[in-house]
């Protein structure tokens, strides 16, 4: 029987579209925030996976091929910023200094809330990629010899709320213009808040797509100085 | 044939993200340099908009789905999270908020200012 599984490559991929379906189905019938097709279909997953005893390896044995797509579909993310180019050019210091202010903003609060948790060293640099899309924390959180797999976690809490509450975090902190929604979600929660942001307009998904790769390169530069903090 | 060509182009695209990736000694994922490639592109004009359109507007529409496996995955490194489960949790929450209010402020700020200034 479970060799069936281990084997399989479609109950994976199966499994991840499924749960993904029942999401969006909730989200319609309910309209709570809490019925995000993304939360549920990693609830969903997970407890799939937990009741079973499936192995997250057999499960992924599948589902790697979903996720093998997000390189390429991040490089797409050019083509919502390509077509606003005009706006991105008319608002180029706006956007820039918009963004510098969430990495710096973003050093600043993991800093001070590390000194309240009395983090050591190595958790501390653990958690300052966490605003910052998975490929480039990764790559951060190794060069800076953190828990890989914690900055991981952060990474994924962070941009799962981005893509819960962005909309919502916006009224909440009034933030009304188009392009300034999209720097605040790309940068405070990198590809997965975009991912939201596309939904809510053109603008503000190209504005956040802009941001994830900026707020990238910004916090890697960061975190040279940031490191040595604690 | 459409759909093939302009797969074949992204494809391509992150192929060359990956070699940068490879060269260059910088954390900096495959899809970002791929990112930046196609946008060069396409602001230079060597390659049309309507060459990679669609199969791109598909790709980005399902992108939410591959966050699904990697999520899930976390459920492995249960175990080194416990520790300190309750810091993680919190301050990646609370960051988030400030980030968030800085960054939208900050560019609201300057988008309004700069529309004032052009006025007068």
């Amino acid at each position: 029987m479970s060799t069936i599984f281990s084997n399989s490559l479609f109950f994976g991929i199966g499994l991840t579209l499924g749960a993904y379906l029942l999401g969006t189905v909730l989200k319609r019938k309910f309209k709570i925030f809490i019925f995000n097709p993304l939360l549920v279909a990693i609830v969903v997953c997970i407890a799939v996976l937990t009741l079973t005893g499936i192995e997250y390896k057999e499960y992924n044995n599948g589902a790697q091929y979903i996720s093998a797509l997000l390189t390429p579909a991040t490089v797409c993310l050019a083509i919502p910023l390509y077509e606003q180019m005009q706006l991105l050019k008319k608002n180029l210091t706006a956007i820039l200094v918009g963004i510098a202010s969430g990495v710096l903003t973003s050093g600043i609060a993991i800093f001070s809330m590390a000194l309240l948790f009395s983090l050591n060293h190595t958790q501390y640099v653990t958690l300052l990629p966490k605003s910052i899309t998975t490929a480039i924390g990764i790559g951060l959180s190794q060069e800076l010899n953190g828990y890989i797999a914690i900055t991981v976690a952060a990474i994924m809490i962070t941009g799962l709320f981005g893509n819960i509450a962005g909309e919502a975090l916006c009224r909440i902190f009034r933030i009304e213009h188009p392009v300034a929604k999209g720097i605040a979600i790309g940068t405070s929660t990198h590809v997965m808040g975009t991912s939201k942001a596309m939904e809510i307009g053109e603008v503000e998904g190209a504005m956040s797509s802009l941001s994830v790769a900026v707020a990238g390169f910004m916090t890697v530069a960061a975190a040279i100085v940031f490191e040595n903090l604690i | 044939m459409k759909y093939i060509s302009q797969f074949a182009i992204i494809i391509t695209i992150s192929f060359l993200g990956e070699i940068l990736n490879r060269l260059i000694p910088l954390p900096i994922p495959a899809s970002i340099y791929g990112m930046t490639i196609l946008f060069i592109l396409l602001t230079t004009g060597l390659l049309k908009l309507s060459a990679v359109r669609e199969t791109g507007r598909f790709l980005i529409y399902v992108m939410p789905i591959m966050f699904i496996p990697p999520t899930v995955g976390l459920m492995e490194s249960w175990g080194v999270m416990q520790e300190f489960l309750a810091a993680i949790v919190i301050i990646s929450l609370l960051s988030t908020l400030a980030v968030f209010a800085a960054a939208g402020h900050v560019t609201q700020f300057i988008i309004k200012k700069m529309k004032k200034g052009g006025k007068q």
